[in-house]
């Protein structure tokens, strides 16, 4: 049986599944960020004229899935299967959004890894001749996000200097092996992350649960495929922050193989300015799948970017176990893009 | 004049008990629930030891306004219920002797949910 | 781990710790002189604002010591529910840490936002439920404590 593996767990994708567009919608103070221009939309309304934070997250997902179909210049008929998740218990934010697309849906959970997690997937699906356009969303809410993992919104309390800034918003990508059509870029290699715990147990520092995970499939990444970190122009990692950014730079250091900070960035550090006191950074599902689908793809498009490895990682804990004392679960999907030469 | 030092012994007091609690926060990484737990389980016994009435005494809301407050409450509440009708005081007395504050919160709390809404902070 | 018995090798363990110690060195901190600054001007001034209202209840009121001091904690509850409601405690929560918690302001705060923030989920399993869930263990272990202590005190009267 042919395969497409290489080396201990990458994936080759030898059709390079071509990534045909990219839609994001963000918050109010996610448009106040330096990434404003990036974004399709901006939504002052942290109920995005719902009923409830979580429909309002809903159709943010709705909403950027619908824009990312229509720039592709499809409809989402031809669109043989979404994959989709949240930060929401249930994922209800991408069920409830699938409900109106009518596409056959997969709801996938990786916390703010899953707009890799659902990239790897949908580029797989692709290459493998399974679906012949995916669609990939992710979203998160700081509303929801609060009042699930954290505190009501009115309660005073501090966030703690570790803490990070759930990101409101969805970011929606297209996946597509129609050869016919133009690409912003295209998926070349996928790997898979494993759950790597360091025994951290602050559910308000997981940069620092997180950054291991990454450090683990950055490794495995390279020595798959026998490449370096100097052959991406961009390593985009997903919400580790301020913390676990740093912590990844010190870890790859340590195994030999350090990373140029001028070339290698995190989304959470990218979407806020430091002056949005919101101490590490950004985090949630929707930090790396609005910082991909609207920044990243825009460089891209202009031609700033030729190669970049996107990883995005999530922190598996749930407020459950972590009251039951377990450390958090770090894990980090990484994906090769390239421009279409 | 004896207004002025009644107001300065309640910020004197009632700021250091909560310095306290922050550097606990700071220190012990405990979470605010578990900081105010403590807080009110020490007011109930540093109340049954004696220390706290003495205090509470001096600071006036100074010590009856911070949580040990509201566990010193709870304990002369008590006393003073086991004074008057025996055994069953055990348990009518702490709340009888903290109701308003409960039942203020209650209320109030019930009726602000009805009137507004939660917003995102900025 | 799903191993009771089973504890990390001292070699895995050396590693955490290593890592434990990397990241504590590149983790931000809390500054504690502000912290603690902070914690004591507005902690104070909520007692002082409690202070205040005790005088005014002794002196313009006519209550007892115990009233007035029972009717400053109500003003207390009264105002930092308004304050919560109108979006501003949580702003004095975040500046002033134990300063706002401490306080009974914190217990009227810890009530309020929970029942504002779960009406969406009803007004029975959302806002009456969930009220309690930040101030719920407050009560529960002060209440306990001061059972314990009743039945103590009891003892002793009855025996001395």
């Amino acid at each position: 049986m042919p395969t497409n593996r290489i080396g201990q767990s990458t994936i080759v994708l030898p059709g390079r599944p071509r990534i045909l567009a990219g839609a994001s919608i963000a918050g109010k103070k996610e448009g106040e960020g330096p990434l404003r221009g990036d974004f399709d939309q901006i939504i002052e309304d942290d109920l995005f004229g719902e009923e409830s934070w979580e429909k309002a997250e809903s159709r943010f997902q709705y909403e950027a899935a619908t824009a990312a179909i229509a720039k592709a210049g499809l409809t989402p008929a031809q669109l043989d299967v979404a994959l989709g998740g949240d930060l929401l218990n249930q994922i209800m934010a991408a069920s409830m959004a699938a409900r109106e697309l009518h596409i056959p849906f997969l709801g996938l959970y990786g916390a703010c890894s899953t707009m890799a997690e659902s990239l790897c997937i949908a580029s797989m699906l692709v290459d493998g001749g399974y679906a012949r356009h995916a669609l990939c969303t992710a979203s998160s809410h700081f509303c929801t996000a609060e009042r699930q993992y954290r505190f009501p919104l009115e309660y005073g309390c501090q966030r703690p200097p570790t803490a990070q800034w759930t990101v409101t918003g969805a970011g929606s990508i297209v996946v597509s092996g129609d050869d016919t059509r133009p690409a912003l870029c295209r998926a070349t290699h996928v790997t898979i992350g494993r759950i790597v715990d360091m025994a951290i147990k602050d559910a308000n520092n997981m940069g620092a649960a997180m950054a291991p995970a990454a450090a683990d499939t950055l490794t495995r990444h390279f020595a798959d495929t026998g490449r370096s970190p100097a052959d991406y122009d961009l390593i985009l990692t997903g919400d580790l922050g301020r913390v676990g950014h740093d912590v990844l730079l010190a870890l790859m250091q340590e195994r030999g193989m350090p990373l140029d900070p001028t070339r290698c960035t995190d989304c959470g550090l990218e979407i806020f300015a430091p002056g949005q006191d919101t101490h590490c950074g950004g985090s949630g599902c929707g930090c790396s799948a609005v910082v991909l689908s609207g920044h990243i793809l825009r460089r891209f498009r202009e031609g700033d970017l030729r190669r970049v490895l996107f990883m995005a990682t999530g922190a598996l804990l749930s407020p459950t176990t972590s009251q039951q004392g377990e450390s958090i679960p770090g894990i980090a999907h990484a994906i090769a893009l390239e421009a279409d030469a | 004049m004896n207004l002025m030092m009644n107001l300065l012994k309640a910020f004197l007091v009632g700021g250091a008990i909560c310095a306290i609690g922050e550097f606990l926060v700071l220190k012990t990484k405990l979470t605010p629930a578990r900081i105010l737990v403590g807080y009110i389980v020490a007011g109930v016994f540093l109340s049954a030891v004696g220390l706290y009435g003495p205090i509470a005494d001096f600071a006036g809301a100074g010590a009856s306004i911070p949580l040990t407050g509201f566990g010193h409450a709870l304990t002369t509440g008590v006393r003073r219920a086991i004074q008057e009708v025996g055994f069953i005081g055990v348990f009518t007395g702490g709340l009888t002797q903290t109701a308003a504050g409960i039942s203020a919160a209650v209320f109030f709390g019930t009726l602000i949910a009805l009137v507004c809404k939660p917003r995102p902070k900025a | 781990m799903f191993d009771k018995k089973a504890k990390p090798s001292p070699r895995r363990q050396a590693v955490l710790d290593r890592y434990s110690a990397l990241v504590d060195r590149l983790s931000p901190r809390s500054k504690m002189g502000q912290g603690l600054f902070r914690a004591f001007v507005v902690g104070g001034a909520i007692c002082t604002l409690g202070q205040g209202f005790i005088e005014l209840g002794l002196h313009c009121l006519d209550m007892t010591v115990a009233a007035a001091s029972t009717f400053a904690s109500v003003m207390i509850v009264l105002l930092t529910a308004a304050l919560t409601g109108a979006g501003v405690f949580d702003k004095i929560g975040q500046y002033a840490g134990a300063g706002a918690f401490v306080p009974i302001s914190g217990f009227a705060n810890a009530m309020v936002s929970p029942a504002m923030e779960f009406t969406r989920e009803g007004l029975v399993l959302g806002l009456g439920a969930k009220l309690f869930t930040i101030a719920g263990p407050v009560l529960v272990w002060g209440v306990s404590a001061s059972v314990v202590y009743g039945v103590i005190y009891w003892l002793i009267t009855i025996l001395g």
